[in-house]
C-alpha cells in the first residue's frame, strides 16, 4: 500500500519510512510562526517552558497582522512585546508595519514555505501553504511555543480524504467558488482531523492564487491540512521566490484515501455561504435580491494580486452603490504597489473603494470596518460565524471577489454578469 | 496548577459548531488575561451566560464544539470565567490540543450530550471518563483520551513536557 503527500512528509519531517493514519509522531518543522495576537501567549509559555532561545531564528516568523496598524494602547502593548521578543531573539522574519502583509499572503510571497516542508503557525489559516505542496497547519499557542523552543511539534497521522474536480469552470468562476462548493457538500465538519488533497484537470489549471483561496479554507471543513501536488504552475511561481532546494513529494496511486469525491464543476455558478457557517452554501442565484451594506475584498483568502484583477476589472469605470460600503484591503504592500503601478488603484478608488493597509482587522470583526446591529456584509473572507465581523446581530455572506465586487456595485448580492 | 479529578456542577446546554467566535469575540483578543476574557465568554451566543455562570459549571454543546480560529484564548475564557469542563459530542481539532495544554478538562460524550439540558446537575470523574447526570440519574462513559494526549497530561502539560525536554538536551543555562 501507498502513501499520500501528507503521510511522506510527515514520515520525511519524523525520520521514519514511512508513517500511518492514526500515528503518533514527533515531526520536526521547517517554519513556526505567530501574530500579534497568537504570539504574547506563545511568548508567555515559551518562557514558562524555561526556553531561553528559539530553535533557530531564521525558522521562526512573527507577523503582527491582525490589530495592527495598532488599533489602541492594548494591541500597541501587545505588538510591543512581540517587538522585543523579536530583537531580543534575533529573529530574522520579523515585519513592521509598512512591511508587514496579512501572514498568510506574506510568507508564501516571501519563499518562507517551499515545497515538502512541514510549517506550523499560531492562526487556523496557516493550512494555506499546501497550496504549495507542503504540509501546513495551524495550532495554539503553546504548541507554537513547543516549536519555537524545540523545532518540533507532535502530530497524529491524518486519514487523507480526496477530492478530484473534472469540467471547465464558467465564467467568473474560481477557487473560492470550488472551495465553497466543497464545504457546502461535506459541512463544516466533513474533513474534522482530516487531510483535504485536491486534484484534478480543474484545479491543475488554477494560478497558485486560486490554490491559495482552496487550502486556505480547509479549516472551514475541520480539516487539519489542505494540500496540492507541485506541477508546472508550482515551480513557474517559486522560480523567483525559491531561495534553497526542496523536495516534491507526491502521492502513490495506490495510497489509501478514506473517501473520494469526484465533482463535476462544468455547471458550478459562483457560490455564496450565508450567514451563519460557511457550509451553508448556495448558487449565487439563489440568493440575489439580497441587500448589503458593506462590501469587502481581501484577507489572507482572496487578498491576492488575482483578487484584486478580478475587482478591478468589474469595478473599473463603474460605480460602488450609493448605500454601500467597499473595502479593499490586499495583502501586502508589494501587491499595493503593483496595483498603483497597473492603474488598478485609481481606478478602486474612483469607483468609490477605500483602500486598507495589509490588516486582518475586517475579516474578524477587529477593526478597519466593523459592522453595526442588523448590518449585512458580503465578504471573501472565510468565516461568517455569529458577530464575525462586528455585532453579533449583523450578517456575513461569503464569496469570491468576483460576487463581492459585483454586489458593491449593485447594492445587492450579484452575478457579475449582471453588471456587464 | 493539579486539576481536580471529581467535578460538579450544573450544565449549560448549546448546539452544534460553538466555534471560537462565539466563544470570545476577536474584539477582545488584545487581553490574554483568563478573567477578563472571561467576562465576556459566549457572549454573542448566549448574553446572560458569564454573568449568570457559577464556578464549576459545565458547557455541554454538540459537534464540531471550538472550530474555528486557533485562538488559545477560547479555552481561557472558558476557564476564566470558572467553567470547569467541556463536554461535546465532539471537538474541532485545534480547540481540542489548545484544551489540552492550557488544562481545560474536555470530554467527548454523544450519548451525554444527548440526555443532558439546561439545569441539570452533573457530576464528571475526570480519571474514570464517567459523566453522571445526577438529574436523570444516568451515567455515561466518555470517549477515553488518546496516548499522544494522555502522555501530555501525564507530563503535567505541554509545558511541563518541554521543560523536561529541554533539561534532557542539557538545559538551556549550558548553552
Amino acid at each position: 500500500m501507498g502513501s499520500t503527500i501528507t503521510e511522506k512528509i510527515l514520515a520525511h519531517h519524523a525520520g521514519l519510512q514511512r508513517v500511518e493514519p492514526g500515528e503518533l509522531i514527533t515531526a520536526k518543522v521547517d517554519l513556526a510562526l505567530a501574530n500579534d495576537v497568537t504570539a504574547p501567549l506563545a511568548i508567555e509559555a515559551f518562557k514558562n517552558m524555561g526556553a531561553e532561545k528559539v530553535f533557530d531564528p531564521e525558522r521562526v516568523a512573527l507577523l503582527p497582522d491582525h490589530f495592527t496598524p495598532a488599533r489602541d494602547i492594548a494591541a500597541a502593548e501587545n505588538c510591543a512585546l512581540v517587538r522585543r521578543f523579536a530583537q531580543e531573539q534575533g529573529i530574522v522574519h520579523y515585519y513592521e508595519v509598512g512591511r508587514v502583509g496579512i501572514e498568510h499572503v506574506l510568507v508564501p510571497d516571501l519563499g518562507l514555505v517551499l515545497p515538502g516542508d512541514l510549517v506550523v503557525g499560531a492562526d487556523s489559516h496557516t493550512c494555506t501553504y499546501g497550496a504549495l505542496g507542503a504540509f501546513a497547519t495551524g495550532v495554539g499557542s503553546t504548541d507554537l511555543a513547543m516549536a519555537m523552543a524545540l523545532g518540533e511539534i507532535w502530530l497524529r497521522v491524518p486519514r487523507t480524504m480526496k477530492f478530484v474536480y473534472r469540467g471547465r469552470l464558467r465564467p467568473w468562476v474560481g477557487g473560492k467558488d470550488l472551495i465553497l462548493y466543497t464545504i457546502g457538500v461535506i459541512g463544516v465538519d466533513g474533513a474534522l482531523y482530516r487531510a483535504m488533497e485536491f486534484h484534478g484537470p480543474v484545479v491543475e489549471n488554477l494560478s497558485m492564487d486560486g490554490r491559495f483561496t482552496m487550502a486556505n479554507m480547509a479549516i472551514e471543513a475541520g480539516a487539519k491540512n489542505g494540500i496540492f501536488h507541485v506541477d508546472e504552475v508550482t515551480r513557474e511561481w517559486l522560480k523567483s521566490r525559491a531561495h534553497r532546494e526542496y523536495i516534491e513529494f507526491k502521492s502513490d496511486p495506490d495510497a489509501e484515501y478514506e473517501k473520494v469525491y469526484d465533482f463535476d464543476v462544468s455547471d458550478l455558478e459562483p457560490q455564496v455561504a450565508l450567514p451563519h457557517l460557511p457550509s451553508n452554501v448556495r448558487p449565487v442565484s439563489e440568493v440575489r435580491d439580497v441587500e448589503v451594506d458593506q462590501v469587502v475584498i481581501g484577507s489572507c483568502t482572496n487578498g491576492r494580486l488575482e483578487d484584486m484583477e478580478v475587482a478591478y476589472r468589474i469595478l473599473r469605470g463603474r460605480r460602488v452603490h450609493p448605500r454601500v460600503r467597499l473595502l479593499v484591503f490586499p495583502g501586502t504592500q508589494e501587491i499595493i504597489r503593483e496595483m498603483a503601478s497597473r492603474g488598478w488603484l485609481e481606478a478602486l478608488v474612483e469607483a468609490g473603494a477605500v483602500i486598507s493597509p495589509p490588516t486582518c482587522g475586517p475579516c474578524l470583526g477587529g477593526h478597519m470596518g466593523v459592522l453595526a446591529a442588523g448590518e449585512r456584509a458580503i465578504s471573501t473572507t472565510n468565516r461568517n460565524f455569529v458577530g464575525r465581523m462586528g455585532h453579533r446581530d449583523s450578517e456575513v455572506y461569503l464569496s469570491g471577489p468576483a460576487v463581492a465586487a459585483a454586489s458593491a456595485v449593485l447594492g445587492r448580492v450579484a452575478h457579475p454578469e449582471e453588471v456587464f | 496548577m493539579e486539576a481536580r479529578m471529581i467535578l460538579e456542577g450544573k450544565a449549560w446546554r448549546y448546539g452544534p459548531n460553538v466555534d471560537t467566535d462565539v466563544i470570545i469575540p476577536a474584539r477582545y483578543l488584545t487581553s490574554y488575561d483568563p478573567e477578563e476574557l472571561g467576562k465576556h465568554c459566549l457572549e454573542d451566543l448566549d448574553p446572560e451566560f458569564s454573568s449568570r455562570v457559577q464556578p464549576g459549571d459545565m458547557v455541554v454543546a454538540e459537534e464540531n464544539f471550538g472550530s474555528g480560529s486557533s485562538r488559545e484564548h477560547a479555552p481561557l475564557a472558558l476557564k476564566g470565567c470558572g467553567v470547569s469542563c467541556v463536554i461535546a459530542s465532539s471537538f474541532a481539532r485545534i480547540f481540542y490540543r489548545n484544551a489540552i495544554n492550557v488544562g481545560l478538562p474536555i470530554l467527548e460524550c454523544p450519548e451525554a450530550v444527548a440526555d443532558i439540558e439546561t439545569g441539570h446537575r452533573l457530576r464528571v470523574d475526570l480519571v474514570k471518563g464517567t459523566i453522571e447526570n445526577l438529574s436523570t440519574g444516568k451515567v455515561f462513559q466518555a470517549t477515553p483520551f488518546p496516548e499522544s494526549v494522555r502522555e501530555i497530561i501525564a507530563s503535567g502539560g505541554l509545558v511541563e513536557y518541554v521543560r523536561r525536554r529541554l533539561e534532557e538536551r542539557g538545559g538551556p543555562a549550558s548553552r
